[in-house]
């Protein structure tokens, strides 16, 4: 009951936020469409980087293709959209047009997740059996060959890039994914599950002496973190209404590592902080954007020689600030506080 | 059976530079288990250190002495570089998390691409070619100069890479690293040392890809070294990881297939061939062609 009150109350205050920021809620008060839209994108990094952080700071598994799962889910559920839409939308003639925009959205979202979700399975399996880095090289391969095949499929644009996506999501839809990415990631974490993935991160073959199966952890966790990411495509193809390959590079999965690296490789509220920080940093700097992954990735750099954990390090942000010795997993006197 | 043979050619040029790349990735992934990012990038600085030597001897007739300045000037260059991303990068973290290690191997590739798009500018540059072009007919296949010139001077120095492993004290030290960084560290060797000259050999041997892919085919970007890199990535894993001949032989591998899919498929599973083999390796021969089961021990 507690949950659901909590649920009913955040769906309230987004969809106040949702009507203020557009300005359809008080007139003449609003913010600038460019604001908006940044504010929006965050939101989607937030989702990128809580899901990535999954796999890469809970389980320990790194992957650098997540971008490749975000295309999957963005192009899935804007083919579904623009394909059926209009249909499924006279179908749903008896609701209001913002009930018939969310089933419509929520739809694409699904096979969004499924796709991405079934594409994660079949790259992590074969390379989530094996110890050390594969998984890494086999996602950093698989995000570019998925732009390669996306880019020769004439029926999504091709070249030319996937125009005419209807604008069903928006900072209300946004934040509520955020917000449930947020809470799934947090409820696994918290689980004995999430002990599982952390033993794995810690220790793999103590975690294998102690029974833990952690081929099937490491997959599931995966798994579960692709599906996210296609739920963020979904998203991003749904409020940009236009997509194309670009979008999705290599160079996109490198930026969502940089949030959770910046932020604290297995910690919730640094990846949130990391999203922030990156999109931030990325629209101050658009005057010296030639300059701007360079600084990037020196930052990579310094971090990983100065404080490889991260800003926040495994902790949450409520605990670094009390400096409680309460992190996910940290093994007393080496993640600890101090 | 001609059209056979002429794809074998292509593929065997093109799988040399395979070749020469993954021999790098395999010689650090040996001494410090370490999938270095940065490689392909080093290989891209090395066309592009190609690319300005040769525009400042292009006064002078393409010659043999011009294109081996060029390529002596672009391999000391990078086993340059190499050697300083190894002692201000890598040297650091060595005693870090793996993923520590891994994370920085992003930074360093992510910086050298984006500096290289600063200073060289974004857009594909042209290769000057460095000897003169010509091309024999031997039984209908066709064999041009620069393909031959490819496939001697990376089996050159791959011999001259084995000679140097196998018959040099040097050699003999980085394969001690290699099986044992902390034993062959008491032993006496000076690991730091070892993994330095380890570093400059593999970017040397890039930067000679970088030349001679330079010469064959004469465009070249700033981005290049990352699908040359995955790739060649790739052919040390289907070789069998740290196994030297094993990333020769899976250059070539890879090199060849990706050559007979283009002539005989479609130039659209060109990137996805590579990614298959990868997957058909990890899921069947995980050690790979050459290499040895590594029992892991706590």
């Amino acid at each position: 009951m507690k949950g659901f009150l909590a649920a009913a109350a955040l769906v309230a205050a987004l969809f106040v936020a949702n009507g203020l920021l557009a300005g359809s809620l008080v007139p003449g008060v609003s913010i600038s469409p460019y604001f908006l839209q940044v504010i929006s994108l965050a939101g989607i990094n937030i989702v990128l980087a809580v899901s990535l952080n999954l796999i890469n700071g809970f389980t320990g598994q790194f992957s650098i293709g997540h971008a490749g799962f975000m295309a999957i889910g963005a192009y899935s559920s804007a083919y579904l959209t623009v394909t059926f839409g209009e249909r499924i939308q006279a179908a749903l003639g008896f609701l209001p047009a913002f009930g018939r925009d969310g089933v419509l959205l929520l739809l694409g979202l699904s096979i969004a997740a499924l796709l991405a979700a079934v594409a994660g399975f079949f790259v992590g399996v074969p390379s989530l059996r094996l110890r050390g880095d594969y998984l890494a090289i086999v996602t950093l391969g698989f995000g570019e060959i998925i732009r390669v095949f996306i880019l020769n499929i004439d029926a999504v644009g091709g070249a030319r890039g996937f125009s005419g996506i209807p604008r069903l999501a928006n900072f209300f839809w946004i934040y509520l994914f955020a917000a449930a990415t947020i809470l799934v990631v947090y409820r696994i974490v918290h689980s004995s599950f999430g002990r599982t993935l952390v033993a794995i991160r810690e220790d793999e073959i103590a975690a294998e002496a102690m029974g833990v199966h952690t081929t099937r952890a490491k997959v599931i966790s995966f798994v579960v973190s692709s599906a996210m990411a296609g739920v963020a495509g979904g998203l991003f193809a749904h409020y940009l209404m236009y997509i194309h390959t670009n979008s999705f590079t290599f160079l996109k999965s490198f930026e969502i590592i940089i949030m959770i690296v910046i932020g604290g490789l297995g910690s919730i509220s640094g990846s949130v902080l990391g999203a922030v920080l990156f999109i931030s940093l990325t629209e101050g700097l658009r005057e010296f954007a030639q300059y701007r992954m360079i600084l990037f990735s020196l930052l990579l750099i310094v971090i990983m020689i100065v404080r490889p954990q991260g800003i926040l390090g495994h902790k949450e942000f409520v605990t670094f600030l009390t400096r409680r010795r309460r992190s996910i997993g940290a093994a007393p006197g080496t993640t600890g506080a101090n | 059976m001609t059209t056979f043979l002429q794809q074998l050619v292509n593929g065997l040029s093109l799988g040399s530079i395979y070749a020469l790349i993954a021999l790098g990735y395999t010689m650090v992934y040996g001494v410090l288990r370490l999938i270095n990012f940065a490689h392909g990038d080093v290989y891209m600085v090395g066309a592009y250190v190609g690319y300005y030597l040769s525009r400042k001897l292009q006064g002078e007739e393409p010659s043999i002495v011009s294109a081996l300045l060029v390529m002596f000037g672009s391999m000391i260059v990078c086993a340059l570089l190499g050697m300083l991303i190894e002692r201000l990068a890598y040297r650091p973290v060595r005693r870090e998390a793996r993923l520590t290690l891994l994370i920085m191997a992003i930074g360093v590739s992510l910086f050298i691409e984006n500096v290289a798009q600063l200073v060289f500018g974004p857009d594909p540059k042209f290769f000057p070619s460095l000897a003169p072009r010509t091309a024999f007919l031997v039984g209908g296949v066709r064999l041009t100069s620069e393909q031959i010139t490819v496939i001697a001077v990376s089996l050159l120095l791959m011999l001259l890479l084995r000679y140097f492993i196998l018959k040099t004290r040097t050699g003999k030290a980085m394969r001690a690293v290699s099986f044992s960084l902390d034993a062959s560290r008491l032993m006496g060797i000076s690991t730091d040392r070892i993994i330095a000259v380890t570093f400059a050999l593999g970017s040397a041997l890039a930067a000679a890809a970088g030349v001679l892919i330079g010469m064959q085919i004469p465009k070249i970007d700033p981005l290049m070294g990352i699908m040359y890199g995955l790739k060649a990535f790739v052919a040390a894993v289907l070789g069998g990881i740290g196994s030297i001949p094993g990333a020769v032989l899976g250059g070539l591998l890879i090199g060849i297939s990706e050559v007979m899919v283009v002539g005989y498929l479609s130039s659209t599973y060109r990137e996805a061939i590579a990614f298959g083999i990868l997957i058909l390796v990890l899921i069947l021969r995980p050690q790979g062609l050459l290499g040895r089961v590594q029992k892991e021990k706590v």
